[in-house]
């Protein structure tokens, strides 16, 4: 028996369905079809009435998903893609994530995000959105890297009584698999050493975990070992265990599949850079998508994003300095 | 096969005043022509799809091909036009060259939109083929935006078309937009595919409206509908929504009812589809139908109407072969900047020499 990726989001919002009468599912196809990914599969035949097929209307499945959580509901929204986010945007960042701010209500919303690249999706089907929505005060972003991750902190982000987007990444939906779901989590906030090492850190998150980690094993036959810390979420964002890492290793590596500008390997290095300036023997040092929107063909964007190549590359340069 | 035609089908050859349209059963023929190289169009690609070759999702038009030429032949050169996922036989009739659509499922380096985007996203902006973004609904301010830019600069008798599905009637920006044309009073001819399901989810669980073309009176843009399922009406209905745009009539809202003869991708076993809606009228294929149509008027005989796709397939697939050949693009000599500023470009320096893996 093993689970994949998708399955564990699956498996997690059928525990969140039938452990809470407040949860229901909102989303296109989510319904009968089981959502464009299947992420919903069988959901709507085994909870009759609460996984509804939503027009595509994202401003408006935002806006139901904030008045229903006003009342008491613990909704979940289904992007069917990150992308398709950005008509929701203005309800996401100006109400849901300013409510409990303003008026002491919480907004215990969750809205899905299938996020990222596979070959051949081209600009509008490719986006990393966590970034842009960690800016704004009032959310909080999950970026699970793990099949544990997935289901755990999907959990988790139902239970919570702030807005969560749940970055979920297409290209582990199928890749990824686990023996079985977990029985224990780490609590949402922490990062999580996924491969221990003392030569350079690298911090990083979602599907990129993979291609650090692929990275380091190569190295590792180089003789030098390559720390790697997942972050988890990236809002917030665990300071102190990278900082930690970074105490150990002396040199960091920031890797993200998101674009260049800002967003959350900047805001790695601004805060070890803060607090921990005196720890680091080198400049730190960030890799990233291109700064261009993500190409379609898989020639191009196989480059334009990082891989276990390129954050190879990065991390023997680093070594060097 | 030209003898194999009726003769009134010959129509250069039948010069009359040059103001007169051509005879109906002319036009007919050339929508049923585009039509077919649609389709022939869509099969090559799909096998291609099943061959590997395209990266990505596959999308076809099956069964929208009668709406899609109408509204191709009814626009002209210099119109602007933003078609959609299912609109090969509209975006060949308006001029899109045959290779754009080859190139752009390919990915070459040689097409419009040289490997950076993909399938049914290209288009030529200076032709007036708007290329679609994925965003539902996003395109059509902008086809008011081209128009709006038109009246500023005094250019008349110009119409701009959008095409959306049933769903993306939906979105905030369908809204928006066709409130704003109505408000400006553009020639926007804004043509809805209802093809009774947006991926999975059927009309029901999108709109509750008794129909579509209703929603015009309130934006204040006139209602039209067609047969999606028969060129004839289609050719009807469309010429004379651009007709009505192009003389002052504002906004005009054509909603045409059709089904979807095909998944949503060819991903897509389309399994959900109603089997009563299939065999109901709206199910008709609207190739078939125009081809029975062709056959009983005597328009065309039977081997004229094989000798017509043997020469759309060759069109078809000296296409894919041309594009097959070329090269994909390469990552080492791609220009990797977003912007046509390019002094205002800035560098991201990554901790290595940006030398792709
Ligand atoms: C704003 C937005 N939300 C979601 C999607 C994902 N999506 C792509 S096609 C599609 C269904 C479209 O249905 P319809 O508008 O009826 O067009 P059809 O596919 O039937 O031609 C959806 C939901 C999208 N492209 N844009
Ligand atoms: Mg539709």
């Amino acid at each position: 028996m093993s689970i994949t990726y998708l399955e564990a989001i699956r498996e997690a919002q059928a525990k969140a369905l039938a452990d809470d009468p407040r949860v229901f599912i909102y989303g296109q196809d989510v319904g009968e079809f089981g959502g464009a990914f299947k992420a919903t599969k069988r959901l709507a035949q085994e909870f009759p009435g609460r996984v509804l097929d939503a027009p595509i209307s994202e401003d408006a499945i935002v806006g139901a998903a904030i008045g229903a959580a006003i009342e008491g509901m613990r909704p979940i929204i289904e992007m069917q893609y990150a992308d398709f986010s950005t008509p929701g945007f203005n309800q996401i960042i100006n109400q849901a994530a300013t409510l409990f701010w303003r008026t002491r209500v919480p907004c215990p919303i969750t809205i899905r995000m299938p996020s990222g690249g596979l070959a051949g999706g081209g600009p509008f089907h490719s986006q990393c959105l966590e970034g842009l929505y960690a800016h704004y005060p009032g959310l909080i972003v999950m970026t699970p890297a793990t099949v544990e991750d997935a289901y755990s902190m999907l959990l988790e982000a139902v239970a919570i009584d702030d807005p969560v987007i749940f970055c979920e990444h297409k290209h582990l939906y199928y890749h990824l698999k686990a023996p079985a779901l977990p029985t224990d989590a780490m609590p949402v906030g922490k990062a999580r050493v996924a491969r221990a090492g003392r030569d350079l850190t690298i911090v990083t998150y979602s599907a990129m975990l993979h291609e650090a980690l692929a990275a380091a094993e190569e190295i590792a036959l180089e003789g030098e070992e390559i720390e790697v810390v997942d972050l988890r979420s990236i809002k917030p964002l665990d300071t102190d265990t990278v900082v930690a890492s970074v105490a150990r290793t002396g040199r960091l590596l920031c890797v993200g599949e998101a674009f260049p500008w800002g967003g959350v390997t900047a805001e790695v290095i601004a805060r070890v850079a803060t607090e921990g300036f005196g720890l680091l023997d080198a400049p730190p040092q960030r890799l990233n998508a291109k700064d261009t929107p993500i190409p379609y063909h898989p020639d191009l964007w196989s480059v334009h994003r990082p891989n276990a190549n390129s954050i190879g590359a990065a991390a023997r340069n680093l070594l060097r300095m | 096969m030209r003898d194999r035609l009726h003769p009134m089908l010959h129509s250069e050859e039948n010069p009359r005043t040059p103001e007169a349209p051509p005879p109906f059963p002319a036009q007919y023929l050339k929508a049923y022509r585009f039509m077919l190289l649609a389709r022939v169009l869509d099969d090559k690609i799909a096998s291609l799809g099943r061959a590997g070759k395209i990266h990505g999702g596959v999308f076809l038009g099956r069964g929208q091909e009668a709406l899609s030429a109408a509204l191709g032949m009814a626009l002209r050169p210099g119109d602007i036009f933003a078609p959609l996922i299912r609109d090969g036989a509209g975006r060949l009739a308006f001029g899109e060259p045959l290779l754009d659509a080859v190139r752009t499922c390919l990915g070459s380096a040689l097409g419009p939109m040289r490997g950076r985007d993909g399938n049914v996203h290209r288009g030529r902006p200076k032709k007036g083929l708007l290329p679609m973004i994925s965003h539902l609904g996003a395109m059509i301010s902008v086809v008011n935006g081209a128009l709006m830019a038109r009246r500023f600069n005094h250019v008349e008798g110009v119409v701009g078309a959008a095409c959306v599905g049933d769903g993306g009637t939906s979105t905030g920006a369908f809204h928006e937009a066709l409130n704003q044309a109505a408000v400006e009073h553009l020639p926007l001819v804004l043509v809805v595919a209802n093809n009774q399901y947006a991926y999975s989810t059927p009309t029901r669980r999108q709109f509750a409206c008794k129909d579509l073309s209703d929603r015009a009176i309130g934006y204040g843009a006139t209602p039209h509908k067609a047969d999606g399922t028969d060129l004839e009406d289609c050719l009807r209905v469309l010429s004379t929504a651009v007709a009505q745009a192009r003389a002052g009539g504002g906004p005009q809202l054509v909603v045409a009812s059709l089904l979807r003869l095909c998944g949503h991708g060819e991903h897509d076993d389309a399994h959900y589809v109603d089997a009563k809606l299939k065999e109901s009228a709206l199910g008709r294929d609207c190739l078939q139908v125009a081809e029975e149509r062709l056959l009983r008027e005597g328009w065309a005989d039977s081997e004229a109407l094989l000798a017509l796709r043997q020469e759309v397939t060759r069109e078809v697939e000296a296409a894919a072969a041309t594009a097959q050949r070329e090269p994909a693009p390469d990552p080492f000599k791609e220009d990797w900047c977003a912007l046509s500023s390019r002094h205002l470009r800035e560098i991201f320096e990554a901790p290595i020499p940006s030398i792709p893996a």
